[in-house]
């Protein structure tokens, strides 16, 4: 006697996008912290060394927070116009910024007043930053030129016209305290050496250039300018190694993930897309409520700080690890009860004869229902809330089963307003699910019919049945605009592909073609369509 | 033409089973049925055929056990023969023909002596056969007298009632009862039941074992039993009313206090006799119940299913083991297949189900459950059908299909793929691909690659694409494994695709768009050519093998074969048959063309390079042989006789119109196959359990020549209630079974026996002299145990005591 088989519950595949180890790691950030800064937020620089507060530039102020405060810890409010690019020192003890007014000012983390104020640019300054070997500043200006400047003697040291437009991005490498590179809006990056009066490396990026960054090991640049980032191999000459155009404007931003794996960009399309640094391809995307113009990442990826034009500045912290949580349930009091497992002690011997018990098979209620053939029964537990909300696909399956078996129109006669208008409201939620719709037009039509002669008696009802009536003509001129479509693209395949002369064999001058008429292969479009419907 | 003179077209295998009902031997160890033109005997404890009674030349139609001895049973045939059997040993004992020649028996009761055989001229006709007691094996009979005429065909509309009093037979809305020794008939009409539609009419009949009783079952699933029929008027009957649609056969129990019945549901339901409120079921036994029948003794049910299946039932409704045959149903979906691994021939078995049947063994392995739905069994159901299936080259993948088609716009299409599973032995569903295409699927086939693994599967439809399915390694490593998915779809002037085939080395595949084949590389999907024999549609596809690579082969609806050249993209050779079905032999270059030709099918075995024909067989059989198989051999055969040689690297079975699975061998082969044969019998002895092997020893203690045992059938002659106590002798028994530690204790044992004897002998002198001797057994027995050393003086003075005793309870009692 074989037993009875279950409903068999099609699995449908996920739709959207996969869940992969990425997605796992990026999604498990908090919901973000928003703090409203008073402009548009230019800069954020995380300290390098612990607590790692981070600076933030927005409009005529840089705010330090600490990583768990949501209150600046420090404001450093000197500026007479706006400031730009408030940078640490790499041991966290001194920040630089410019400023619209072109003066560089640098100041204690402790202090308040500017320690020293730089001179000497006609312009605003956009680009600040310390060499490596901490005695020195690199700034970059709208003048066109590059400086670099002595902190003690608060000197001049060297400046560089080589641009012929604004510098806005700028960076020294962190292994060589000569070197730095910078990008500007002639669409070019260069690369100098202090000990050289020239750039000793230009590159062309194509676009104005709003965001460079070095890999930890300086091998690779990264720029980023009008809706491209772009890699470039310095030890090779600044050759281009990938061209990554996956935001649809200007991207503003780079940044890398603690352990250099990943590449984060942000831009004005308010997304903020993560790649993988080998394969280069996008791996998780973030979006934002607005137009982004920083982003930052914590030490160990701890946290991200984006800041954006509508002077909002949102941190995510990173949820705390599943090891953390398990060492709390440690902690929690065992249970004072104890357990006997019966006969659990028994050893089996070799020869002992082991009688099994028949399995009994577990059902969930619906199949209770329909192997006592109570369809309406079996209908009703599958259109529970629980299931109709969370799993469609059961209750779909349930209709369906009823239908092969013949006995839909028996469940669905019978009932009274309040589950006529479950059924309707069921209808509505999912008739227009591709993966449903064969199965519910059906059970749809069908209710139809059997309660026609009941429209007008139950207000509830009628406005159910109007609103099923709208969601259908929207849905048909849906996919009447989708056959639209579809039509424009098979005629622009077919023009665009070339005709292909077939080889005419003997036979093939006697099997009735016409000599002239070349075989349409309508194959490559046809393959390229399913795609579009993917 | 070639000489085929020893190469023979023979049935093999997968015969029906569930023709007539079977018939279970008195002691429930043996089941017979009726299996084409042999008696299968089955053990019911194995389900293992024991062996067949053959004979017969014509297909059986009736198996029933002699009434006088327990062994012997009875079978009639189409052939007009009855013959007597002995089925335990196989042997034929003795065989009556009739003189009449044009009688062919439809189906067989016995009455006591009497064998009454429904014989069929032009109306059926119940003619009572009395068979002459003769040594000789051949009889004729002569004495036939008919009974009653004009009965129904169906054997299940006739029943004899208790110890054979009176006969019962059902036409449509009519039951007859004639009763033998009154020569009297009575009729019973029922009404029409105009409601529903002539609903009542009458399906199957059976009669109380013990009382007048009759139950008929009808077609609206309604059970009467009639009784106190012996009267025209005052008759009466009641109504059973559980299955839904009709009852399709009934049956009592031996003694009379149950009632089965079973039908189109699949359920066996199970009466009290006159409490038939209270009903048990078993569900869900498989295809519709057609026949029941049940042991004399009882203790065993067994059911006949529409699907060839057999299962026996305990008497307390339990399912102890099915008989399973090859299921042919009503239409072979699928194509004939060969498992690569098993070489089990595969095709679509009871609803949903593939299964695979091995037909060296002529068994069932198993079903493999494609639609895994629950099934329906209500008749006018569209259900889920496995139509198509395939196999790659190595086994390691199944593709299948299965529709449901309720109206042409709503066709439920599933097209499913399946894993071998070294683990599980078995096919395990990798991806389900749900509305593959829009329209019906008409070619499903495999590349046949022959190392590594297959990943590519082409399917043609009529919506008149073909597309290409490709296993696809899992996109992320958290995905379980690979599954498949659409690679290409192809088209060609939106014509319907009707068949596709890949060439030997799997670089090319043709698929055919009516009268137009295209060849395509599955390289890059790339058309290369096409080529076209107009008029007529292609039907069908088969590329060469081996060194004839370069062929390809159609067979169009316009009674062609043509065969092209892929070489030079030429026609090599037309000819003019009407293809039916075309077919390659995986191991060699022989092609075999099915040809329909006036009413009957030819075959014709031929090498694409060559002009004559290996082989060809007129006149198979009549009507179109749409499937056939090259099955491969386990043994290749060294024939070098040029008729039979095409034979050496294959069986080829084919199904016929009307679902015999035939196949051809060879002169040499059949004679290999009968030398081969032996007679299988089974002992009859008890089966070897410990407690026989216990019993047997002790048993063999009990046969010892010291004469010592004589009391043991004086014991068990002896009247019950002149015994001593059971709990006495038990003692005795269980004392007796222990094993003796040393000699003295054994001869105390037979000390003990002997005094047993003694003891019993007085015992019955005793129960001459009084009638409660009964409470004095217990002390004498005691006495003679515990003190075995008395002398026989000593015992008498006892007993005399023990008379006083007796004398002084009487003179209480009273």
């Amino acid at each position: 006697m074989a037993s009875y088989k279950p409903t068999n519950i099609p699995v449908y595949p996920k739709l959207g996008e996969k869940v992969t180890e990425e997605t796992l790691y990026w999604k498990n950030y908090k919901t973000p912290i928003q703090i409203k800064e008073f402009g548009a937020v230019s800069n954020i620089h995380f300290s390098p060394v612990t607590p790692y507060n981070f600076a933030v530039t927005a409009f005529t102020r840089i705010h330090l927070y600490g990583l768990l405060s949501q209150e600046p810890v420090k404001t450093f409010t000197r500026f007479k116009d706006t400031a730009y690019c408030g940078r640490f020192r790499s041991d966290g003890q001194l920040l630089v910024a410019g400023c619209e007014d072109s003066v560089v000012r640098l100041f204690d983390v402790s202090g308040k007043v500017a320690l020293r104020m730089f001179k000497g640019h006609t312009k605003a300054v956009h680009v600040t930053d310390f060499t490596s070997d901490r005695y020195q500043i690199l700034t970059g200006s709208d003048d066109y030129t590059c400086c670099l400047w002595d902190i003690p003697n608060s000197a001049q040291l060297n400046t560089y016209q080589e641009h012929t437009d604004y510098i806005r991005c700028g960076v020294t490498s962190q292994l060589n305290r000569d070197l730095f590179v910078t990008g500007s809006y002639d669409h070019s990056l260069k690369v100098f050496d202090a000990r050289v009066d020239k750039s000793v490396m230009t590159i062309n990026h194509g676009h104005p250039v709003e965001s460079l960054l070095l890999y930890p090991s300086e091998g690779l640049l990264v720029s980023a300018g009008g809706r491209y980032v772009r890699v470039w191999d310095l030890l090779k000459g600044g050759q281009p190694l990938v061209s990554l155009k996956n935001h649809h404007k200007t991207v503003t931003c780079l940044a890398l993930s603690s352990n250099g794996q990943r590449l984060l960009s942000g831009s004005l399309d308010r997304h903020v897309k993560v790649y993988n640094t080998t394969s280069y391809k996008v791996v998780h995307n973030f979006d934002y409520p607005a137009a982004i113009l920083s982003l930052a990442l914590a030490p160990e990826d701890e946290s991200i700080v984006v800041g954006m034009t509508n002077s909002i500045l949102s941190i995510k912290h990173r949820k705390p690890s599943e090891e953390a949580k398990e060492t709390a349930g440690h902690q929690r009091r065992r249970p004072s009860y104890r357990v006997y497992a019966h006969r659990k002690s028994y050893v089996p011997k070799q020869d002992d004869y082991l009688v099994s018990k028949p399995v009994r098979q577990h059902l969930a209620k619906y199949d209770k229902q329909l192997k006592k053939f109570n369809v309406s029964k079996a209908l009703d537990t599958a259109l529970e809330t629980w299931i109709r909300g969370r799993k469609p696909e059961i209750t779909v399956a349930v209709i369906r089963e009823l239908d092969r078996r013949g006995t839909l129109k028996n469940a669905l006669a019978g009932r009274d307003e309040q589950e006529l208008s479950r059924l309707l409201s069921f209808l509505i939620a999912n008739l227009v699910d591709a993966r449903f719709a064969p199965v519910l037009i059906t059970a749809a039509e069908m209710i139809l019919d059997i309660y026609q002669s009941i429209i007008g008696q139950s207000p509830v009802v009628d406005k159910q049945l109007l609103h099923l009536q709208s969601l259908l003509e929207r849905e048909l001129d849906y996919q009447k605009d989708l056959l639209e479509v579809l039509g424009m693209l098979d005629t622009m395949f077919a023009s665009s592909l070339p005709k292909i002369e077939l080889p005419c064999s003997g036979i093939s001058t006697s099997n009735g073609l016409p000599q002239g008429q070349s075989t349409d292969v309508i194959f490559p479009y046809n393959k390229m369509q399913s795609r579009v419907f993917e | 033409m070639v000489e085929h003179g020893d190469v023979r077209v023979v049935h093999k295998g997968g015969s029906k089973i569930n023709f007539r009902e079977p018939a279970l031997s008195t002691d429930s160890r043996f089941l017979l049925c009726a299996s084409g033109e042999s008696v299968k005997v089955f053990s019911t404890a194995t389900e293992e055929c024991l062996h067949a009674l053959q004979g017969h030349t014509d297909l059986i139609t009736g198996v029933l056990l002699r009434p006088s001895n327990h062994l012997q049973a009875y079978s009639c045939s189409l052939d007009g023969t009855v013959r007597l059997w002995d089925f335990t040993d196989g042997i034929l004992i003795r065989w009556a023909k009739s003189n009449r020649v044009n009688i062919w028996c439809c189906f067989i009761y016995v009455w006591t002596v009497h064998l009454h055989v429904c014989a069929c001229t032009e109306l059926f006709q119940l003619v009572a056969v009395h068979l002459p007691q003769c040594g000789e094996q051949l009889v004729e009979a002569k004495e036939l007298s008919a009974v009653l005429s004009n009965i129904s065909s169906n054997p299940a509309a006739s029943a004899f009632g208790r110890e054979g009093q009176y006969i019962v037979s059902a036409k449509p809305l009519q039951l007859e009862v004639y009763f033998f020794k009154k020569h009297k008939s009575y009729s019973f009409f029922l009404k029409k039941d105009n409601q529903k539609g002539g609903k009542n009419t009458f399906t199957c009949i059976t009669c109380h074992p013990t009382e007048d009783c009759i139950a008929s079952g009808h077609e609206d699933g309604k059970i009467r039993l009639w009784r106190n029929f012996n009267h025209r008027k005052e008759y009466t009957y009641s109504t059973l009313h559980w299955h839904h649609s009709a009852v399709s056969s009934l049956r009592f129990t031996p003694e009379g206090t149950n009632l089965l019945s079973g039908g189109v549901e699949s359920v066996l339901v199970q009466w009290r006799y006159n409490q038939e409120s209270q009903r048990d079921f078993l569900p869900r036994l498989g295809g519709a119940i057609t026949h029941i029948s049940v042991s004399p003794d009882g203790a065993l049910f067994c059911t006949s299913h529409s699907d060839n299946k057999i299962t026996i039932i305990q008497s307390c409704v339990k399912v102890s083991a099915v008989i399973q045959g090859l299921v042919k149903g009503d239409r072979i979906r699928t194509d004939l297949m060969i498992e690569p691994r098993s070489k089990a021939l595969v095709l679509n078995g009871k609803p949903g189900h593939l299964q695979f049947y091995s037909l060296q063994r002529d068994k069932l392995l198993y079903n493999l459950d494609i639609v895994q739905q629950e099934y329906i069994h209500e008749s006018g159901l569209e259900q889920f059908e496995v139509v198509m299936a395939a196999f790659d080259a190595s086994g390691s993948w199944l593709a299948t299909v299965e529709e449901r088609k309720q109206k042409a716009p709503e066709l439920e299409l599933n097209l499913k793929l399946w894993a071998f599973d070294d683990q599980k032995q078995s096919f395990v569903l990798n991806t389900t691909i749900s509305a593959p295409h829009e329209g019906r699927i008409t070619a499903l086939c495999f590349p046949h690659v022959s190392d590594g693994q297959t990943t590519m599967l082409v399917s043609t439809s009529r919506d008149g694409h073909f597309k290409a399915w490709q296993l696809a390694a899992p996109a992320h490593t958290e995905d379980e494994g690979p599954s498949w998915s659409c690679d290409f779809l192809g088209a060609y002037h939106s014509l319907v695709p009707e068949c596709c085939c890949f060439s030997a080395d799997s670089s090319l595949l043709a698929v055919g768009f009516q009268e137009v084949v295209t060849v395509w590389t599955p390289a890059s999907w790339e058309l290369l050519t096409t080529l076209s024999q107009p008029p007529g549609a292609v039907r069908d596809l088969c590329f060469g093998r081996l060194s004839c690579s370069k062929y390809l082969l159609g067979a169009t609806t316009s009674r062609l074969l043509c065969c092209w050249n892929l070489l030079t993209c030429s026609l090599e050779w037309v000819t003019s048959m009407d293809v039916s079905l075309l077919l390659a032999d995986p191991l060699s270059e022989n092609m075999a063309a099915f040809c329909f030709e006036a009413g009957s099918t030819d075959l014709f075995v031929f090498k694409p390079g060559e002009p004559r024909p290996l082989f060809s067989h007129k006149a198979l059989c009549s009507g179109r042989v749409t499937h056939a198989v090259f099955v491969p051999r386990e043994v290749m055969l060294e024939s070098c006789d040029e008729a039979s040689q095409w034979l050496n690297c294959s069986h080829l079975y084919f199904l016929t119109q009307s679902m015999d699975l035939l196949t051809f061998i060879t002169k040499a082969e059949e004679d290999k196959l009968t030398a081969s044969s032996k007679q299988l019998v089974v002992s009859d002895d008890v089966a070897m359990t410990p407690f026989h092997l216990l019993l047997g020893k002790h048993r063999d203690q009990l046969e010892n020549p010291q004469g010592s045992n004589v009391s043991l059938p004086q014991l068990l002659q002896m009247p019950a209630h002149v015994l001593p106590s059971a709990s006495f002798l038990c003692s005795m028994f269980v004392q007796s079974l222990l094993i003796s530690v040393n000699k003295p204790s054994e001869q105390n044992k037979e000390k003990e026996e002997e005094m047993e004897s003694e003891k019993e002998e007085e015992d019955s002198d005793g129960e001459m002299e009084s009638r409660i001797s009964r409470p004095e057994h217990m002390p004498s027995g005691e006495s003679g145990c515990a003190a075995p050393a008395l002398t026989k003086e000593e015992v008498r003075e006892l007993r005399r005591l023990k008379k006083l005793d007796h004398s002084w309870m009487k003179g209480l009692l009273d």
